[in-house]
């Protein structure tokens, strides 16, 4: 075995710093902080306009000719910046899975204007009433001569208040079993029927509830088969991930095991000086270790042709309870340190933060219990539990 | 990157796991519990080369990688093989250094010597407990400034300890192992015995990793086949989901394992610190899945008939031999933290 990682953009991460010295406003972080918006209107254009989301894609349907590798080191270097861009990564799930199953008057409708940095999509999954179970999906669609009238309620459409578009999970046919009336429409959300409500998270960051009366959507942007929808879930959903990694920073137990090499602790000495606090150190460093070894895993096996679903849930189980279990031993240590925010905590309020934002760790995304369900299944081949509906 | 075995590496893997499932099953694991050591499967593996496999060539080894040794003792561990195999291999090591070990590495080649190390530096002429030791004929230890080979007067019986384990324990003290030959001294002892300590460090815990995985397959065979409340406990989420808790830290385990030997192989400066991460992370992975295994064997768990039990001691048994984990834990700390002050 050989456990080395090249960096597979590291020509590229040269040109990228510069690319983010120049154009990337500092402000924008504070900005993101005080929003709680993962999503940059005023770069999202920037982005677009430049050509680097349509980097790699087909040039009939806007793809640019810049290298996807730049593309990509560039993203990257935004993250490393503390910015994120969440308006971008649901408008390229939903702007695949149309170029994957949507008709080709949608895919020149949306997918260019998408690549320009125009169109930005979020996602309508999961409602008031249903989550891990996306399948139970209520929102109903009726068909009216060429159009579908919409009516209902989604949750956690984070970046609505920022986008043109949501890609909505709809109930078509209730005459059916679950998974067998679903159809995905691609509702714009300027319609007068479309109402936005903030919904403020624990971590700071701004989602949506969505409420949608007699929204109206062109047969046109039926993204797939009427009652077809389970099946555009499932493209949906596999949406594909860089195999590079970004350049890392040190970790939150590298950054307080350095911070308590000279904070003093009760007894006035070093915190790390206390083998206690030295040994849950360690112990959050054989953690990480391991989260880090099974995304190696990950990408080794995409890497080989395979499909990481399995490893994925893995990755995905260990990774989140692992920060649980990290930001609890963490802001124990700091004791009453812990309790400050901001910059009048350690590390600009870093511990403090963690513990706020790490419970949504194992809920988004696929929470714990579906993890370990796939994982039980698929790797170690125990019977399906729960009920089959 | 590249997480697979090497072609070499699948066939040494095929033949060895043959090897120990014929000559270490649960009925010969049993039988030399007491002595901790079966000695006609220690004739097969001296056959077979593996106790000198990791020496060099020239000096009459099999010239294998840290990598190719964690394939063996993965699957020595996963039929708790009667044998301190990592302890024979850490020893070799050290003989297999200065010329004074020659003859008796060339011993430990042919069968004629059985070796085995003492972890913990002498204190007071005492090692503490020593795994093998009970069977060993000679004994490599750190005293003072000096690494030095033990071993025993003619007629010096060495009295063997009751252990969790059946590791062939017993106490190392100056005063049985009478015999000293100095293999090097200073600087050169200490760091030799700290390198080979973490030599051993890597291939416990992937003796432990070997272990881990038959005792998920032990736990979840058992919990497909058991009945209760008319349908299989497997069909339990509670069931399910600890046995997936513990698949998911078993491979990152595995893999970190592979990372400690690949570490040692490639002379990476995160080797040291690595193997401590796999022997803290494979010793707790292991006991805590051959636990969560025997608890789902409900009553049958607990008797001595079924072989979870077997695991479930050693599990444990393995990683102690160094001593406490909390040690283990702030030397860790030291190796990944020590630095500048913020």
């Amino acid at each position: 075995m050989d456990f080395t990682e090249h960096d597979s953009l590291a020509e590229f991460r040269k040109a990228a710093t510069a690319w983010a010295d120049e154009h990337v406003d500092p402000a924008w972080v504070d900005l993101e902080h005080t929003t709680g918006t993962h999503h940059n209107p005023e770069l999202h254009a920037l982005l677009g306009a430049q050509g680097l989301l349509g980097a790699g894609w087909p040039a009939q349907y806007g793809g640019t000719d810049v290298d996807p590798a730049y593309a990509l080191a560039v993203f990257q270097e935004i993250g490393a910046r503390g910015l994120r861009m969440d308006g971008w990564v649901t408008t390229e799930m939903v702007a695949r899975t149309i170029l994957h199953v949507a008709t080709e008057e949608a895919k020149q409708e949306i997918v260019p204007a998408a690549l320009r940095g125009e169109v930005v999509i979020v996602l309508g999954y999961t409602e008031p009433g249903s989550g891990s179970d996306v399948a139970a999906a209520k929102m109903r669609a009726v068909r009216d001569g060429d159009e579908w009238v919409v009516n209902g309620s989604k949750m956690f459409t984070s970046t609505a208040h920022m986008a043109t578009h949501v890609f909505l999970l709809t109930r078509t046919n209730t005459e059916v079993s679950k998974h067998k009336g679903l159809t995905l429409l691609l509702a714009r959300l300027d319609d007068p029927g479309v109402e936005v409500q903030p919904v403020h998270t624990l971590g700071g960051q701004r989602t949506n509830a969505t409420f949608y009366s007699d929204v109206r959507v062109p047969d046109t942007l039926r993204i797939g088969d009427v009652d077809g929808g389970w099946g555009v879930m499932r493209v949906a959903l596999v949406h594909e991930r860089g195999t590079a990694t970004a350049p890392g920073g040190p970790t939150l137990v590298e950054q307080v095991a350095a911070w308590a090499r000279s904070a003093p602790g009760a007894d006035g000495a070093p915190l790390l000086d206390d083998p206690t606090v030295a040994e849950q150190l360690a112990r959050l460093a054989i953690d990480e270790e391991v989260g880090r070894l099974l995304g190696l895993k990950v990408r080794w096996v995409a890497s080989t042709g395979g499909m990481p679903g399995i490893e994925g849930s893995m990755q995905k189980l260990h990774s989140s309870e692992a920060e649980q279990r990290r930001v609890d031993v963490l802001t124990d240590l700091l004791g009453e340190q812990a309790l400050l925010a901001g910059d009048a905590g350690p590390l600009h309020g870093a511990v403090e933060w963690a513990l706020r934002k790490a419970p949504v760790s194992t809920i988004y995304g696929g929470s714990s219990e579906v993890m370990r369900e796939i994982v039980a299944e698929r790797r170690l081949g125990l019977p399906r539990s729960r009920p089959i509906g | 990157m590249d997480l697979s075995l090497t072609e070499d590496q699948q066939a040494l893997r095929g033949s060895v796991a043959e090897l120990f499932e014929k000559q270490a099953t649960p009925e010969r694991v049993r039988a030399a519990e007491a002595v901790g050591h079966d000695a006609a499967l220690w004739r097969v593996l001296v056959q077979s080369g593996i106790p000198t496999m990791g020496v060099a060539e020239e000096l009459g080894g099999g010239g294998a990688t840290v990598s190719d040794l964690v394939v063996v003792a993965i699957e020595a561990g996963r039929r708790v093989a009667p044998v301190v195999l990592p302890e024979v291999l850490t020893a070799a090591a050290l003989l297999a250094g200065p010329a004074a070990g020659a003859d008796l590495l060339a011993g430990v080649g042919e069968g004629t010597v059985l070796p085995t190390v003492a972890l913990r530096p002498l204190r007071d002429g005492t090692a503490g407990p020593v795994a093998g030791a009970a069977v060993a004929d000679v004994v490599v230890a750190l005293d003072g400034e000096e690494l030095v080979v033990l071993s025993r007067r003619e007629g010096v019986a060495v009295e063997p300890l009751p252990d969790l384990g059946g590791a062939a324990i017993a106490e190392v003290s100056t005063a049985v192992w009478s015999q000293r030959l100095v293999l090097a001294t200073g600087d050169e002892a200490r760091r030799a015995h700290a390198d080979a300590v973490s030599l051993w460090r890597v291939l416990t815990a992937a003796a432990l990793e070997g272990l881990r995985q038959e005792a998920l397959r032990i736990g979840v065979d058992y919990v497909k086949d058991r009945h209760a409340f008319g349908v299989p406990i497997a069909w339990f989420q509670t069931v399910q989901h600890r046995l997936a808790d513990l698949a998911t830290a078993g491979d990152g385990a595995e893999l970190l394992v592979h990372e400690a030997a690949w570490a040692r192989d490639a002379g990476s400066v995160k080797a040291a610190a690595l193997a401590r991460m796999a022997l803290l992370f494979a010793g707790e992975t292991a006991f805590a899945t051959a636990a969560a295994s025997l608890h789902f064997h409900g009553g049958y768990g607990y008797t001595l008939e079924y072989d979870i039990q077997l695991y479930y001691r050693r599990a444990k048994a393995w990683q102690l031999a160094l001593g406490a984990p909390r040690y283990e834990l702030r030397a860790l700390a030291a190796d990944l933290f020590a630095g500048e002050a913020a």
